[in-house]
């Protein structure tokens, strides 16, 4: 092989094709070449085609063997054996034989109870499992809330432990940061409102109704709900990574034996600065999906922000604002509670905080949708 | 061709910024050895491991491997030499998203032509072979101890059948019964398959049980090199330190006792 490698350019050195061959002899079969991971699969069929009662297999001409190659040779025995017949090696080198022994000792043995397939009962205890596990689930945000409500009526009590910097520190992150995507995506809803509503209200020349269309929709509905959408993708995924890559560094473990209250530490700041900063982010969102509104309204209709204002202040009731705020406080701890079990159920790997951190952003917007049409039958109840 | 060596390191120069950590390092491994590595913290060990395996060109040097040069050549030929080479890292980094069998199998799709059945058959012996149960296969590497990770690390780096096994600490992390167990695998492995191994670790225990030949990294280069007991004759004062401090003297006396 030297020699050859001398001559041979590079590559072809460093991989030589690796060829086998089996043929039948007098006395029996004899393999020559390499048996080897990349040449055994081409061999297959001809190793299959060796039996007899007491097979000869001259490994004489054998220039490399490899692990794949011994195991190829293990299964022809077995084969054999398994038929009555004998295998006797011709010619084997000594760390040939070494290999093929630790192999054949190697080889393990799959257990007997494979899987079978799923009865109608496992099915059933299945779906039992998973309608007991979301109970379960509901049950440990309530007590999640329940927790975060406990710890804030006792820092009213105790207001020394109330953790001021990291309020302000979230208040920052999950508000101050937010504000221009929450801006610049409620003056698009409110240009794409007036924009709609413009068309479908010309033809029937009431075009000045398209702004209690923009005020009310937006005031009551997609303002606040739409901001707190963008929120609990913003936050709910940072409050699970941050809670939850803490949990996987058994920092949260630490802090309890440093009597320290992950609760009052971690939870109440977060979940806090959200009951803080979305009612505000819903007020920047109602005014300028207001002010979008506006202004398509005045280059699409030819209604003057004059008379956009005249007719907002005088067709639109108080009510419209008070029922979109009253939902956001609910929104926010909807969104903060989520975003922070979902944190407390990382376990010791990265892959489970990659899987609750997107699982946790669904729930909080699928939590958020819910809760307001919830809301919608609430007040169309109240006649509100 | 068993005397050229299978690994040879020339005037090799690593730097980060203006932290030189090798400087015209020298470093020859010969074709069968088991070779220990070793050096206090910030000597570069794993950045000499991973120099040679491949994952960071150095500043400057030479690197052959098998008898090639293996920084200066076509992409081709470095593919070869890595499918001759298998690294087990220190957690094993097992693709997590696979169960241990994927995970061997992977280094074995690049083959073509490979048998499906084969190739499963022979994920499962190496599985074996590193001494895991049958059913550690169908596991995913989050359901496994860090030692089984280990041993999962090391079947997928023997997964081709390489001539070169790089372990990055192997027996760092591992309870003792557990670390001479590995130890025995690995003395095991280098005898039947012929392997070359290029070891880098601070387990004592595991050098007086494995190693043929320590090479100790000191002053940005491959200070000395030699078997255990060349070692103990050394006055170098960090090596001397290494090889005869309490933990030393400890694994030196069990090892006579038990002999």
């Amino acid at each position: 092989m030297t020699a050859r490698s001398r001559t041979a350019p590079g590559a072809a050195h460093l991989q030589p094709r690796e060829v086998a061959h089996v043929a039948a002899t007098e006395e029996g079969w004899r393999i020559e070449g390499v048996l080897s991971l990349r040449s055994v699969s081409a061999v297959l069929p001809a190793l299959a085609r060796i039996e007899g009662a007491d097979v000869t297999l001259d490994l004489s001409g054998l220039e490399r063997l490899d692990t794949a190659g011994a195991y190829a040779l293990y299964q022809t025995e077995v084969r054999i054996a398994q038929a009555g017949g004998h295998v006797r090696y011709q010619g084997l080198g000594s760390d040939h034989a070494a290999l093929m022994e630790r192999v054949a000792a190697a080889v393990p043995t799959p257990p007997d109870d494979a899987p079978t397939a799923k009865s109608l009962t496992d099915r059933l205890e299945d779906l039992g499992r998973m309608v007991a596990g979301a109970g379960a689930f509901v049950g440990q945000l309530c007590a999640m809330l329940g927790m975060f409500i406990a710890r804030l009526v006792r820092m009213i009590r105790h207001p020394y432990e109330f953790r001021m910097t990291a309020l302000v520190h979230h208040a920052d992150e999950v508000g101050w940061r937010a504000v221009p995507i929450v801006m610049l995506m409620s003056f698009l809803i409110g240009v794409v409102l007036a924009f709609q509503g413009a068309v479908q209200l010309r033809q029937f020349g009431a075009e000045i109704f398209v702004v209690d269309l923009i005020a009310i929709s937006i005031l009551r509905e997609l303002g606040i709900l739409l901001t707190a959408i963008i929120v609990a993708g913003r936050t709910a995924s940072s409050f699970t990574a941050a809670i939850g890559s803490m949990k996987m560094r058994e920092e949260i473990d630490a802090m309890r034996t440093l009597a320290i209250d992950p609760v009052t530490v971690l939870f109440v700041p977060r979940i806090l600065a959200l009951l803080i900063t979305l009612p505000i982010l819903g007020m920047v969102a109602n005014l300028l999906g207001l002010f979008g509104g506006m202004m398509m309204a005045w280059i699409e209709l030819g209604i003057s922000p004059g008379v956009f204002l005249a007719r907002l202040l005088e067709g639109t009731s108080l009510d419209h604002v008070l029922v979109g705020f009253s939902k956001a406080p609910v929104f926010a701890i909807i969104i903060g509670v989520i975003g922070c079990h979902a944190g407390m159920q990382v376990g010791g790997n990265a892959e489970s905080l990659g899987r609750q951190t997107s699982a946790s952003v669904v729930r909080a917007i699928f939590a958020v949708i819910l809760a307001n049409a919830l809301f919608s039958v609430f007040f169309a109840l109240m006649g509100i | 061709m068993s005397d050229a060596p299978i690994i040879r390191l020339r005037g090799i120069r690593n730097q980060f910024g203006a932290q030189v950590v090798h400087d015209n390092l020298d470093l020859d491994v010969m074709r069968g050895e088991v070779l220990g590595v070793v050096g206090g913290s910030g000597t570069g060990k794993s950045v000499l491991l991973r120099c040679i395996a491949g994952l960071r060109p150095p500043q400057a040097g030479r690197i052959e491997i098998f008898g090639q040069d293996a920084l200066n050549c076509p992409e081709d030929t470095r593919r070869a030499i890595d499918q001759r080479m298998g690294v087990m890292f220190q957690d094993g980094a097992l693709f997590s998203s696979l169960t241990v069998r994927e995970n061997v199998e992977v280094p074995m799709r690049t083959l073509k032509g490979l048998d499906p059945r084969l190739r499963r058959d022979v994920a499962d012996l190496k599985i074996s072979m590193s001494g895991l149960p049958y059913i550690a296969g169908d596991k995913y590497p989050s359901e496994l101890s860090g030692g089984m990770r280990k041993r999962a690390g090391l079947a997928r780096a023997l997964a081709l059948d390489p001539e070169i096994v790089f372990l990055d600490e192997p027996t760092a992390g591992l309870d003792p019964i557990g670390a001479s167990a590995f130890d025995e695998l690995i003395n095991a492995l280098s005898k039947t398959l012929g392997l070359t191994v290029f070891m880098v670790t601070h387990d004592l225990d595991s050098l007086h049980a494995t190693c043929d030949r320590i090479a100790v990294l000191a002053e940005k280069r491959v200070m000395y090199t030699g078997t255990m007991a060349e070692m103990l004759d050394i006055d170098h004062p960090w090596v001397h330190e290494y090889f005869h401090g309490p933990r030393a003297r400890a694994a030196t006396e069990t090892l006579e006792r038990t002999a």
